[in-house]
């Protein structure tokens, strides 16, 4: 419709002026965009609100229809109740004896095709609408051009608000189901509570432990993997980035790096998979040879190769926190005679210190945030100790085995992911930003 | 210059003896460091790239072995009395006949000819469980497609059970005793029958590729994790390309320099780091619980990893736009272009190589990501290949995720194989990625 009417008023416009195009204030196709747009926005809107709401105003006006014995009971089994109706809209009476629930579905099903139908007919008058304004109001005057960079400049302010309203999302779900889990369980608790069994009790004759919602023994985890992977990524991004600056010729720095950024590039379930059949197994037989017990999902194996994993994200920052140090200096130290080792231990990383910090923070909050290579091979079993060689658990281990499979969605071993996920935002968000500001503040020292 | 500090300390103000023995020796200690210094340096950039070979040299050795099968060929008598007679039925109580009959008693007929010896139920059935499950949909469906093989004999090719094929393979080793092993003595003795007789042959399998999903490790193929993965991904663009196109243009473009602009930026910074885990919590919050959208299906997928990867597409077009001269904007716009119109008919076109390569590389993230998938429930064990983006699927590194998760030791070698082609997805995104940019590279 918004393309007839594009051709239509188009052309129009061309008529109006008698086919001397040069008279109009804007080009031709102009006039025919301007009017797809008031056609085609309205028109969308009203499809979008039938999408996003039509639903819920068909169920409720089926619920409020049904026979009061059936509709008086509680939240619970309207949900249910619904979900019959659902099913005998899809399956006709094959899913379904029970002739209050047939007609509901009736109903159901004509109150559907009538909203579609009314929503079909409402955005076509409102589209024909558009298409009247805007082809009446054709003359050879008329800014149609401004009036269409009007509306897409709205259209790209609207795509970068995008990214906010992103942002607010993650954080209210975030907020708004953690809140939910408080209201359940204190949160002094689940903040310094030493004990994190998530099992609680589906039903009230169940056997199960009242379930302890204490994180700290999932952020001990964390921070022991974490710091597992920084000892080795720190350490071997850093003397990479050093060298690859420093020391390297052009032809290895051309081989070297982009090999590097593979390592960045391997996707995580791969490493996790490694972890997991490859190096947590080689530890186990290395430790055994040499008396020492280490657990088959020990926090060391996720630990190396999380380290691995995120060696390119320290050297590559490190890289350009190096290259930004003006020349100046390390001519200034080499003039006094200082060898290169000297120089960059003594000059240039002092200088390049706050972004190297900066690189390091924010490569320990993607290691925080890491997922699928501890999922694959660290333990389920919260553990607190500082032992390498033990199984522990990490934050986004439980996130993952709270969240998948059946759930039912209320419950408060399903909201506590939520809480872990609002922890694990303000702690990489906290990272972040301060490893942010600092890259910043000290590239504005030397610009 | 009377107020130079006098230095007490040192034993003499003269020039330094450079050839004195201290001297020496501070200097070599000096170099000596100087190369332990530069070792230590090459040693971190050796250590990690023999890593990254030693990573994908063990999944290229382990996932060699996941694109070949072990099949034994055997002589099966496609007997009508069991199958009923082609001429003598439509066409449609023969398919119907077909489809009743237990293709195992046509494998044990011909198992029994090969092995007299072997009687008894337990015996038998062992010996049957050496050929694989899927071996009756495979004579089925050889029967089906041409009627004209009943009342013959024919040589067929068989897949075997996922535990011959590791035998085969020379995963499972056959020198521990009996007890701590899958395959016991007397199928060992029937497969070397079998090799003796020149029966046992390990071909190219392309059910891996074709095939979808299942729970025996020789039947498993990735095409239904491919197309899940390829449903995503379109989504993904869909949704992403243009929202990022703009909001890159807006912000580079058309953004008056303000505070409520300076947030929008920073956000999307931090939004880049964002754990991806946080967006699957996202997607299950607000596209599953709130707009009621089907779970595991590859359009919540799709949407979820377009907010991660939007991020990246932002900030890769925004570098891309910056890059284009402001001479150009400045021509345009002498030759009395809007600004709308300087943008989308000269800056747009002339960033488009690095948004496209901007574009591809989040693309290429999005491929490989797996934890916020996991959220949405798309790790479901799906058997059919998804045939929209409403379909349950799954996608290829969730796949890999299920695979690796599986207690059979054959599914080790389909998951370094199913890794390898999801590498090799990756390698030629991120080729495409950079050979846009070297193409179409212009340096102002």
């Amino acid at each position: 419709m918004a393309m007839i009417s594009f051709a239509l008023v188009r052309q129009k416009s061309v008529v109006v002026v008698g086919g001397a195009t040069q008279q109009l204030h804007s080009l031709p196709r102009y006039h025919g965009y301007f009017a797809a747009v008031k056609v085609f926005v309205p028109c969308m809107f009203l499809f979008l609100l039938w999408m996003v709401s039509g639903e819920t105003v068909v169920e409720n006006l089926v619920i409020a229809g049904l026979p009061d014995s059936v509709r008086n009971v509680n939240g619970d089994q309207i949900s249910l109740i619904l979900n019959k109706i659902q099913l005998a809209v899809q399956y006709g009476e094959a899913s379904t004896t029970d002739a209050n629930i047939l007609a509901a579905a009736e109903q159901y099903s004509s109150l559907y095709e009538k909203g579609l139908w009314a929503t079909f007919s409402l955005s076509l008058a409102v589209g024909l609408l558009g298409y009247y304004l805007s082809n009446s109001r054709t003359h050879a005057d008329y800014r149609a051009r401004n009036g269409f960079e009007k509306a897409m400049s709205f259209a790209l302010a609207a795509s970068s608000f995008l990214a906010i309203i992103v942002t607010l999302g993650i954080v209210a779900s975030l907020i708004f189901e953690s809140l939910r889990f408080f209201q359940q369980v204190p949160i002094q608790d689940f903040l310094f509570g030493l004990h994190w069994s998530p099992q609680t009790a589906l039903r009230a004759d169940q056997v199960a432990s009242a379930g302890a919602f204490g994180s700290i023994p999932l952020f001990a985890g964390t921070f022991l993997i974490s710091l597992l992977a920084m000892l080795v990524a720190g350490p071997i991004g850093l003397f990479a980035a050093i060298y690859l600056t420093q020391y390297a010729n052009h032809t290895v720095r051309a081989v070297a790096k982009p090999v590097l950024e593979i390592l960045a590039g391997v996707p995580t379930v791969v490493y996790g998979f490694f972890a997991a059949l490859t190096v947590a197994p080689m530890l186990r037989d290395a430790g055994g040879a040499i008396g020492v017990d280490v657990a088959s999902e020990s926090a060391l194996a996720a630990g190396l190769v999380m380290g691995v994993m995120i060696i390119p994200f320290v050297s590559s920052l490190s890289d350009d926190a190096i290259t930004a140090v003006p020349s100046s200096l390390k001519d200034g130290s080499f003039a006094l005679g200082a060898t290169k080792a000297e120089t960059i231990t003594q000059v240039l990383l002092p200088a390049a210190l706050p972004g190297v910090v900066g690189a390091f923070l924010l490569a320990i909050s993607r290691a925080i945030g890491e997922t699928m290579i501890v999922v694959m091979a660290a333990g389920m079993r919260p553990n607190l100790t500082a032992n390498p060689l033990e199984a522990v658990t990490t934050v986004t281990v439980q996130i993952v085995a709270l969240l998948t499979g059946d759930q039912e969605f209320d419950s408060p071993k399903t909201l506590s992911a939520f809480a872990l996920g609002l922890a694990l935002f303000v702690i990489t968000l906290l990272l972040n930003v301060a490893a942010l500001r600092m890259v910043r503040k000290y590239r504005e020292a030397y610009d | 210059m009377t107020d130079r500090p006098i230095s007490h300390s040192e034993p003499s103000n003269g020039p330094t003896d450079w050839k004195s023995d201290a001297m020496q020796a501070r200097i070599g200690r000096r170099y000596r460091r100087e190369r332990t210094f530069q070792l230590l340096g090459f040693s971190a950039v050796v250590v990690s790239i023999l890593f990254l070979v030693f990573l994908l040299g063990n999944i290229v050795k382990n996932g060699a072995y996941g694109f070949v099968q072990t099949s034994v060929s055997i002589d099966v008598t496609f007997s009508a009395d069991l199958l009923g007679d082609p001429t003598a039925l439509s066409p449609q109580a023969f398919t119907e006949k077909v489809r009743k009959t237990n293709m195992l008693r046509l494998i044990q007929a011909s198992m029994q000819d090969l092995f007299p010896e072997v009687k008894g139920r337990r015996d038998t059935r062992t010996l049957l469980r050496m050929v694989s499950t899927g071996a009756r949909a495979q004579l089925r469906n050889m029967i089906l497609s041409d009627p004209t093989l009943i009342g013959t004999t024919k040589r067929v090719e068989l897949l075997t059970s996922d535990d011959i094929d590791q035998v085969i393979k020379g995963n499972i080793d056959v020198a521990l005793p009996e007890a701590n092993r899958k395959v016991k003595d007397n199928e060992l003795s029937w497969l070397k029958t079998l090799q003796n007789d020149d029966r046992i042959s390990l071909n190219f399998h392309s059910q891996f590729l074709t095939g979808g999903d299942s729970r025996e490790p020789e039947l498993a193929g990735v095409w239904g994790a491919i197309v899940g993965s390829a449903f995503t991904l379109m989504v993904t663009l869909l949704t992403a390309f243009p929202i990022g196109l703009c909001a890159a243009v807006y912000l580079e473009e058309f953004a008056p320099k303000n505070r409520f602009t300076d947030i929008i930026e920073i956000n999307i910074n931090n939004l880049a780091a964002v754990p991806s885990i946080v967006f699957g919590l996202l997607g299950l919050a607000v596209f599953l619980s709130v707009m009621g959208m089907p779970r595991s299906a590859p359009i919540v997928g799709g949407l979820t990893l377009a907010l991660l990867t939007l991020p990246t597409v932002i900030i890769a077009s925004r570098a891309s736009i910056a890059a284009v001269p402001p001479s150009i904007r400045d021509a345009a716009r002498g030759l009395g272009a809007s600004q709308m119109q300087v943008v989308f008919h000269h800056v747009i076109p002339l960033a488009m190589p690095g948004i496209m390569t901007g574009t591809i590389i989040g693309m290429a993230r999005a491929l490989g990501e797996s934890a916020p998938l996991l959220m949405i429930g798309m790790v479901a064990f799906i058997v059919d290949i998804p045939g929209s983006i409403n379909d349950a699927a799954t996608v290829l590194p969730v796949q890999i995720y299920l695979w690796a998760d599986s207690p059979e030791r054959a599914f080790v070698e389909k998951t370094s194989a199913a890794i390898m082609v999801l590498l090799f997805f990756l390698i030629a995104m991120n080729g495409i990625a950079i050979w846009l940019r070297q193409k179409f590279e212009q340096k102002w």
